[in-house]
């Protein structure tokens, strides 16, 4: 079902600066609505590095990327952000009247009068296993991740990984396939351990077949695979399959970013350093993801950047209202806002 | 010191290494097709390598941290390791090796 929103902001990424974006926006009373493929917030901080430290936050002599955006979420928390996850924005475009509309891959619509792109590295994607020609495949018989149970349902299912995902849909799936027979390259598995008992279970029970070795060769035609083959330290082996699901982690790629025709810099989208604006007046971009003379690609600096881009999208959302510059220490009129005063 | 490296396209490099550094800087840093894509910090494997057979034991075996990340790679060999991982250090002059396909750039 399509759906159509409209707001004053939309922010293309919930990674660290384009949280704090919200933070600086809500100061102003502007509202804004987050849409990132990720199914939760925290962009590369909650995906690469949760558990990581981060030593230069200023007044965190140390912080976990995890940690970093938990309070993050608990910061802009009072200005009630509206998050839209795992959907990408495919489509950014200008209208007549000075709107934007963007389009997502769920088939939603949002019109908005600012757009701030802080997509950060690109969008997250599934790493794709070096195996010839499963582009063909994608899609139809070899997905990377579940979103319908029931199209695997008494599917000979093939499941690769040691991780947390390869484990729970090894679990997930065991009771309604045909045949499961989940690949891993060792004996050893990055997921929980009470997961890794059950899966245990389940192979010397012959409910799961488990084979140590890696994907090699895909049999099939029209995008139906039919044999997965394997090689082992036992030599090459071929499984009966239907249906295989890679977990491999995500990468980060571009995307569609590029296809909006803002003026780019080698992957990053230059903007200027008074407001962070694109070439396209009214769209910003902060973060990772732009490019200016000096720019450093640290957290602190999106931080700066979404404070200077607030202000100039104030004045296009309230042309001709006056912003007086305020402290968060002193203004009544902000800590009311924060939920404080 | 000296690392010798065969991209993705079967290309021979030699490159200079500076002590101290990680080999996937020095391989990035020549603009070989290496992805790289958390900087050296362990959250990635974009930096996967072959090491050549006789350079195996000077480099050491890859620590669990590391075994974990190969997990997330599809064409992992009995020779894989990150390169972010491997310092540079006289000991190693002459290191060769071979970029995997999972480490190419996009
Ligand atoms: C291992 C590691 C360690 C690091 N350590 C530090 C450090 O110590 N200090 C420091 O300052 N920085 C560090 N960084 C860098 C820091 O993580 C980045 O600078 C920061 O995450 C950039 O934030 P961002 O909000 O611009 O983008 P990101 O964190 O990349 O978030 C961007 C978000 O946008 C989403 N997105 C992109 N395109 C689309 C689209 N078309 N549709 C929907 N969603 C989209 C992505 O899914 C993602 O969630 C480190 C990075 C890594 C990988
Ligand atoms: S550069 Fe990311 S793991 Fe080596």
């Amino acid at each position: 079902m399509s759906t159509e929103i409209t707001t004053d902001v939309v922010v293309i990424g919930a990674g660290p600066c384009g949280l704090f974006a919200a933070f600086e926006l809500g100061l102003l009373d502007i509202k804004c609505h987050f849409i990132d493929i990720l199914d939760r917030a925290g962009g590369q901080c909650a995906e690469l590095y949760p558990e990581k430290p981060i030593y230069d936050i200023p007044g965190f002599p140390v912080v976990t990327g995890q940690q970093l955006t938990d309070n993050l979420m608990a910061q802009i928390a009072p200005f009630s952000p509206e998050f839209h996850f795992s959907r990408m924005v495919n489509s950014l475009e200008k209208l007549e009247d000075g709107t934007f509309k963007l389009q997502t891959d769920a088939d939603e619509t949002f019109y908005t009068k600012v757009v701030v792109i802080a997509a950060g590295g690109g969008s997250f994607q599934p790493k794709r296993p070096p195996v010839p020609e499963i582009e063909q495949f994608e899609n139809k018989s070899v997905f990377y991740a579940v979103r319908k149970m029931d199209d695997f349902k008494d599917q000979d299912v093939v499941i690769v990984g040691g991780g947390d995902s390869a484990l729970d849909w090894t679990l997930n799936l065991e009771p309604i396939v045909r045949t499961l027979t989940l690949v891993h390259r060792r004996d050893a598995f990055k997921a929980a351990p009470a997961s890794v008992n059950k899966m245990k279970e389940l192979v010397a029970d012959g409910k799961v077949n488990f084979q140590l070795g890696q994907v090699a060769k895909l049999d099939g035609e029209n995008g139906q695979i039919n044999h997965v083959h394997l090689t082992t330290d036992a030599g090459d082996l071929s499984i009966p399959a239907t249906r295989l699901l890679p977990f491999f982690g995500l990468t980060m790629k571009l995307g569609p970013v590029a296809d909006w025709g803002l003026e780019l810099n080698d992957n990053t989208i230059v903007v200027d350093t008074e407001k962070f604006e694109t070439s396209v007046p009214g769209i910003f971009a902060i973060g990772d993801i732009n490019y200016y003379p000096g720019k450093l690609k640290l957290i602190l600096s999106g931080f700066h950047e979404a404070a200077l881009m607030a202000q100039a999208a104030k004045a296009i959302i309230s042309p001709g209202e006056r912003v007086v510059f305020q402290y968060t220490t002193s203004s009544t009129k902000l800590q009311k806002k924060l939920g404080v005063a | 010191m000296k690392i010798n490296v065969t991209d993705q396209a079967g290309e021979k490099h030699e490159l200079e290494g500076l002590e101290g550094w990680r080999v996937m800087e020095v391989i990035r840093d020549w603009g070989l097709n290496i992805k790289a894509e958390c900087g050296g910090a362990l959250s990635c494997a974009t930096c996967h390598v072959y090491v050549d057979g006789e350079w195996l034991d000077a480099v050491g075996a890859p620590s669990d941290e590391e075994e974990d990340m190969l997990d997330s790679v599809g064409d992992v060999k009995s020779n894989s390791r990150l390169s972010c991982q491997i310092l540079c250090s006289d000991a190693l002059d002459g290191l060769t090796l071979t970029l995997a396909p999972s480490a190419a750039k996009d």
